[in-house]
């Protein structure tokens, strides 16, 4: 009977780490066409989906005035234009190219802004419930911030889309969907998990370390900015990078509110795409080598989350040392 | 005169219909050690507590009677009645507190010591500087950590801790020392040199002392109150309660009968 639960128990364990191996090696391999065709470049490159003239095949279809070779940009353009009812698998003369910098700097860009927008809440937040609220306030205002955890993506989206947006471009100018707009709803998705989790971070300060400070003449601010926050730092470090794993994961709010063009944004009022979205919407009508570059894009995305996570999980171990 | 004096006091926590210390009279004297002893829930922590008023970080707690307090320009004010925050950091400059746990703050050896001067308004350098070695000299301590100032005062032994604790309590100039149980989560050996440390200190300092170690009490203390269920039974100067109490309760307590 222990053999048998024993093994039981390291089996579903093992499958954790199994599925996790293998998400990791069918992306690898569903990327592989597309990591073979653009390598590094793929990072670097900000053009998704575009057709380009093979350097060494014939200038036969452009205009004879043209030369193959020193293509500028305006006739890039054009040829896109012209070649949007052809099939590129038929277009000898003409690769279809795929970059992943725009929805790499959409996501992370959105995550940062989130980011700076909901850290310094948060932190208001958690010092009002942990240190100031009295008890039964800081109760309620807990359960509100656990019920905001629980709302699903797609109705901050909505919400998001119709009422918050409109008012962002009002005050900031230029498009309703924005990378600000998209940061902006993602930072009021991860708030509550920061605020609850600093929050609890903060209540696991020692109470006689903290009267330690006021019997040394501290007064509430001292404690809570030389005392409260060192001693929980490893906790809000923890929030921190666990928010950021859920806000660069984030696909449904940021697709209602990222504007979803594959160009890269000049100022925060722009629209762009991330990870998620560029996933979500083009994965439809991929196929061949676009299919294998989302998956690529995925890939990415994989990485970029895993190593945060692992960056979360080894704050949490030194902590429990 | 007496640097801190209790007169008539009852404390009563939050929620609590009956109160957890009635009638206490008792002087803190000048340059003394006293020492408060009695069984577990005697009250001698809600006592020791109730002199800097730490009880009021949480709300609700009733206090009758006074305690006065008379510093070193002869002014006498009744810690008892206290609103201000500011009105509670000066009194906490002058009564500090000393945990049963040593509770060193996340930060360097030296921050720890210089915190109580920073948040009181010293900025000059050499001034902390100078400070600082004083007080963890005064705390013997100086000889041990002089070399690693700047490292985490969580590095240090259990003992080193709550010398380096006395030594930030030392290091503004306090004109009371309150310890709760100092002594009880420490080895003999730090013991010993904690004991050493707080006769040396009433040079400077009037002591208060809560202990649950009665051969503490009589090792180093002046006076001694003997405190049971929220009563103060007896108090003497210290070789008088271990000698000759006046009180049965108070000789059946010290020669072990019950606690």
């Amino acid at each position: 009977m222990e053999k048998i639960f024993q093994k039981l128990a390291l089996s579903s364990a093992s499958l954790v780490f199994i599925l996790l191996v293998g998400i990791f090696i069918t992306l690898y391999i569903t990327a592989k066409p597309a990591i073979d065709e653009f390598g590094f470049n793929f990072i670097t490159n900000s053009d998704w989906n575009k057709d380009v003239a093979l350097e060494s095949a014939p200038t036969t279809e452009l205009t004879d005035s043209d030369d193959a070779m020193i293509l500028d940009e305006d006739d890039i353009m054009l040829e896109d234009e012209d070649d949007m009812m052809l099939d590129d698998e038929d277009d000898i003369s003409t690769k279809t190219i795929y970059g992943g910098l725009v929805p790499i700097v959409g996501t992370l860009l959105t995550t940062l802004i989130a980011l700076a927008f909901s850290l310094p809440i948060a932190m208001g937040i958690a010092v009002f419930l942990a240190e100031i609220a009295p008890k039964n306030i800081s109760n309620v205002v807990g359960v509100a911030i656990e019920l905001l955890a629980a709302i699903p993506s797609i109705i901050f989206g909505m919400w998001g889309l119709y009422y918050f947006a409109p008012i962002i471009a009002d005050l900031f100018g230029g498009y309703q969907v924005s990378l600000l707009t998209a940061g902006l709803v993602l930072g009021v998705m991860i708030l509550p998990f920061m605020a609850a989790i600093t929050r609890d971070s903060m209540n696991t300060t020692p109470a006689v370390l903290k009267e330690s400070a006021y019997a040394l003449g501290a007064t509430k601010f001292e404690v809570i900015k030389d005392i409260i926050f060192p001693y929980s730092k490893v906790g809000i470090i923890g929030s921190i990078i666990l928010a950021l794993g859920r806000a660069l994961g984030e696909t449904m709010a940021v697709a209602f509110l990222i504007g979803s063009i594959f160009v890269l944004p000049s100022k925060i009022t722009d629209p762009t795409i991330s990870i998620p979205v560029a996933m979500a919407n083009n994965f439809g009508e991929a196929s061949g080598l676009g299919e294998s570059a989302l998956f690529y894009l995925a890939l990415i995305l994989f990485i970029i989350s895993f190593a945060i996570i692992s960056i979360a999980k080894f704050y949490f171990l030194k902590r429990a040392n | 005169m007496p640097v801190l004096n209790i007169k008539k006091f009852s404390f009563t926590y939050p929620g609590v219909d009956h109160p957890s210390l009635k009638d206490i009279n008792l002087p803190i004297k000048r340059h003394k050690i006293t020492a408060l002893i009695g069984p577990s829930g005697c009250g001698k922590s809600t006592l020791l507590r109730s002199m800097n008023r730490i009880h009021d970080l949480y709300p609700g707690n009733k206090y009758e009677g006074k305690i006065e307090f008379t510093d070193t320009d002869k002014n006498i004010s009744d810690i008892l009645d206290i609103k201000k925050e500011n009105e509670f950091i000066e009194l906490r400059q002058k009564i500090g507190m000393i945990f049963q746990k040593p509770t060193p703050f996340p930060m360097s050896i030296f921050d720890n010591v210089a915190y109580g001067l920073k948040i009181s308004g010293v900025k000059n350098k050499t001034e902390l500087a100078d400070r600082v070695e004083i007080a963890l000299k005064g705390s013997a301590l100086w000889r041990e950590v002089h070399d690693r100032l700047d490292k985490s005062a969580m590095g240090l032994s259990g003992g080193q801790q709550q010398r380096l604790c006395i030594a930030r309590a030392v290091a503004v100039k306090p004109e009371v020392l309150l310890f709760d149980e100092p002594t009880s989560a420490l080895d003999p050996i730090s013991t010993g040199a904690i004991e050493e440390l707080i006769v040396e200190l009433k040079k400077d300092v009037s002591i208060a002392i809560v202990t649950h170690n009665m051969q503490q009490a009589s090792r180093i203390s002046d006076y001694t109150a003997f405190m049971y269920l929220g009563d103060l039974v007896e108090y003497n100067k210290t070789e008088n309660i271990f000698l000759n109490p006046q009180e049965k309760k108070t000789e059946d307590y010290i020669t072990g009968r019950f606690g």
